[in-house]
């Protein structure tokens, strides 16, 4: 079913080599930055305050997705074992 | 009993037994044709009761019908054709007959008008769910698949309590809103959620559900937990502990799934998550907070069993289903990457795809009932489900490290499915309108404004950078994480062996007790009747004769006094 992966003869994927990584990163952030400056075109209405200050929806996504994964990865340390744990 | 329309859900349940006996190309024509023909028959149905009559001297409505009722038919009825599709050439005809049954009880659920057929369709979803996991036919599938039986048949008799406490109250049998304040109706909530998978019993679906078939799963995923948000919209609307439970539903299916190593069990997790937010829904209880709910279900279903017919894809050609065997698929799979990536990207509710329409709504109710904390939460939560599912998934499984797997896309019925759904997720997100008609309630709501779109790319895209700048602390590891079921798995089942070896060795030592006692006095009776004994020896004549004449004088003695 699988060929022989990444033998040198064959040319990689365009999505795996480094530099065509490096160009996705650097549009990732250009479409993020553009993003976040919206804010300054459109302007949501607030409805409880806070919600309606710059750049609010862009901390706060980035800013709970990196609490809930170290709270995750706290949390694995009291419930993570081994995937035999329950085979008898 | 009056009869004025055929049941579209026993129409599905009664033809599933003819497959067996039909083969070949009419088999396939019937397994197609059943579910459509069922969803044809409910958009025939008008409003009203239209089977009633009586049981045991109860009231009972089998089929009673309206907005609510048809919404969750309807997509009851498009989920068994699709999961049809993608499991019929595959799965063997036990399942595909275990599932109809199932998806014809999910359809009789939410018909029935009277709580005793709630608890009728109730049990047989709860049969035909577990014939579909042992179709897996593998020895964990049929463990898994009792510790799910007995978590269901517990649900069961709750609910069943429920009921007949309800009715001795004087509640009587008819299903219509109610609030958990006496005995009867918390129990009957309670029944209601063990099978919405809430806490503390949330644990059986992801310990069960990834266990069944590739085909299997996809239809586990669909019934169950949406028959139960049906009926508490229908019996709890506006039951404020719905809005914890819920909120509670959301986090926990966001961590175990970061915490998670199997594709299908991170999915698993996410049905939680997602149910979650249904909950939530039905707890604020607005009339747009239960079209929010009720239009979730409808997208939920189609986008996760697109996500799950896509891991089952993957699952079917490569045999693995852990993310660190997987990686890189997309370069020999694009079509089951694209599809799992549109499903990725609905249930992380992009805008133009159909998630963006339904869970908005319910964001939205919070905001009209200034519920802040519960708005900030779900806020939170909808970043964390691009997190944990929108991203997680395809990039552990179609991307990361190169696995060295080529595998193709899988056959061409499943790849009908995928693309049939694959299109829903994205006509339902770009043409809300028809969706919108068939909510409970009318709709008030404009999902695409400016505003709206704008913040919640920011807040998806930046969850996205947030997931890549914590990829190194999400290295996969060969690990489970404990939950709920261990108790049931590990803690009784020690202190089940630590009680038996305990309770065998004081038996013994009651036994051996015992055995002296008898044995002394056994010993007891032998030294004074043995050969030896006191009252075994001979007298002689002249004492016997003595021994007589006193008794006699004490005798007349006695007899004058």
């Amino acid at each position: 079913m699988s060929d022989a992966p990444g033998t040198s003869s064959q040319q990689k994927h365009w999505l795996v080599r480094p530099e065509n990584i490096r160009k996705l990163w650097i549009l990732f952030i250009v479409v993020l930055a553009g993003v976040a400056l919206l804010d300054f075109v459109i302007h949501p209405h607030a409805e409880f305050g806070i919600d309606g200050t710059p750049f609010f929806y862009s901390w706060y996504g980035f800013a709970t997705c990196v609490g809930m994964v170290m709270f995750a990865k706290l949390l694995g340390i009291f419930l993570k074992r081994a995937d035999t744990y329950y085979d008898d | 009993m009056t009869i004025e329309a055929l049941h579209p859900g026993l129409v599905l349940i009664v033809g599933a037994f003819l497959l067996p006996f039909v083969r070949g190309a009419w088999r396939m024509t019937l397994v197609l044709v059943l579910p459509l023909a069922a969803l044809g028959l409910v958009w025939q149905l008008p409003d009203g009761v239209l089977i009633s009559g009586t049981f045991l001297g109860l009231a009972v409505e089998p089929l009673e019908v309206d907005a609510l009722s048809r919404l969750f038919a309807t997509i009851f009825a498009i989920m068994a054709f699709a999961g049809a599709l993608f499991a019929m050439r595959q799965s063997r005809v036990l399942e595909l007959v275990a599932a109809y049954v199932y998806a014809g009880a999910a359809i009789g659920v939410s018909f029935a008008g009277d709580l005793i057929t709630v608890f009728v369709f109730w049990e047989i979803m709860a049969l035909g769910s577990t014939l579909v996991i042992w179709s897996a036919d593998s020895e964990n599938a049929w463990k898994a698949s009792f510790r799910y039986l007995m978590i269901h048949l517990l649900g069961g008799v709750i609910l069943m309590a429920g009921i007949a406490a309800h009715v001795a109250a004087g509640g009587g049998t008819d299903f219509a809103a109610m609030r958990p304040e006496s005995l009867g109706t918390w129990l009957i909530l309670i029944g209601f959620l063990v099978n919405a998978a809430a806490p503390p019993l949330s644990a059986w679906l992801p310990d069960a559900y990834p266990e069944a078939s590739p085909g299997g799963t996809v239809f586990l995923s669909a019934f169950t937990t949406k028959a139960a948000v049906y009926v508490l919209i229908r019996g709890f609307p506006g039951a404020e502990i719905l809005v914890f439970v819920g909120l509670y539903m959301i986090f926990y299916g966001i961590i175990y799934a970061l915490l998670e190593n199997d594709m299908r069990r991170i999915l698993a997790y996410s049905i939680v998550n997602q149910v979650g937010f249904m909950v939530t829904g039905v707890g604020i209880g607005t009339e747009m907070a239960l079209n929010g709910s009720a239009a979730h279900a409808f997208t939920h279903i189609i986008y996760k069993a697109l996500l799950l017919m896509s891991a089952g894809s993957v699952l079917y050609m490569t045999g693995k289903r852990k993310c660190s065997d997987l990686g890189g698929l997309f370069q020999s799979m694009p079509l089951t990457t694209v599809c799992g990536i549109i499903g990725a990207l609905a249930i992380s509710s992009f805008p133009l795809t159909s998630g963006f329409v339904s869970k908005s709504m319910i964001s939205q109710a919070a905001v009209d009932e200034s519920l802040a904390v519960v708005w900030f939460l779900l806020a939170a939560a909808s970043a964390g489900v691009f997190l944990h599912a929108g991203i997680k998934f395809p990039w552990f499984v179609f991307f990361q490290k190169d696995s060295g797997l080529r595998p193709k896309d899988p056959p061409w019925n499943m790849r009908l499915a995928m693309i049939l759904f694959a299109f829903l997720c994205i006509a339902l997100g770009v043409f809300p309108g028809p969706l919108y008609a068939i909510l409970p309630h009318p709709v008030d709501y404009v999902p695409y404004t400016a505003p709206h779109v704008v913040n919640m790319l920011q807040l998806l895209l930046f969850a996205g950078l947030a997931f890549f700048v914590c990829l190194p602390m999400m290295r996969r590891t060969l690990t489970i994480s404990l939950d709920f079921d261990w108790f049931y798995r590990q803690f009784f089942k020690v202190s089940a062996e630590e009680f038996s070896y305990r309770g065998a060795q004081a038996y013994w030592r009651l036994w051996g007790r015992l055995e002296v006692r008898v044995q002394r006095f056994i010993a007891g009776i032998y030294r004074h009747h043995g050969p030896q004994g006191v009252l075994a020896r001979t007298w002689q004549t002249g004492s016997t004769a003595l021994w007589m004449a006193l008794l006699l004088g004490a005798y007349l003695l006695l007899y004058y006094v």
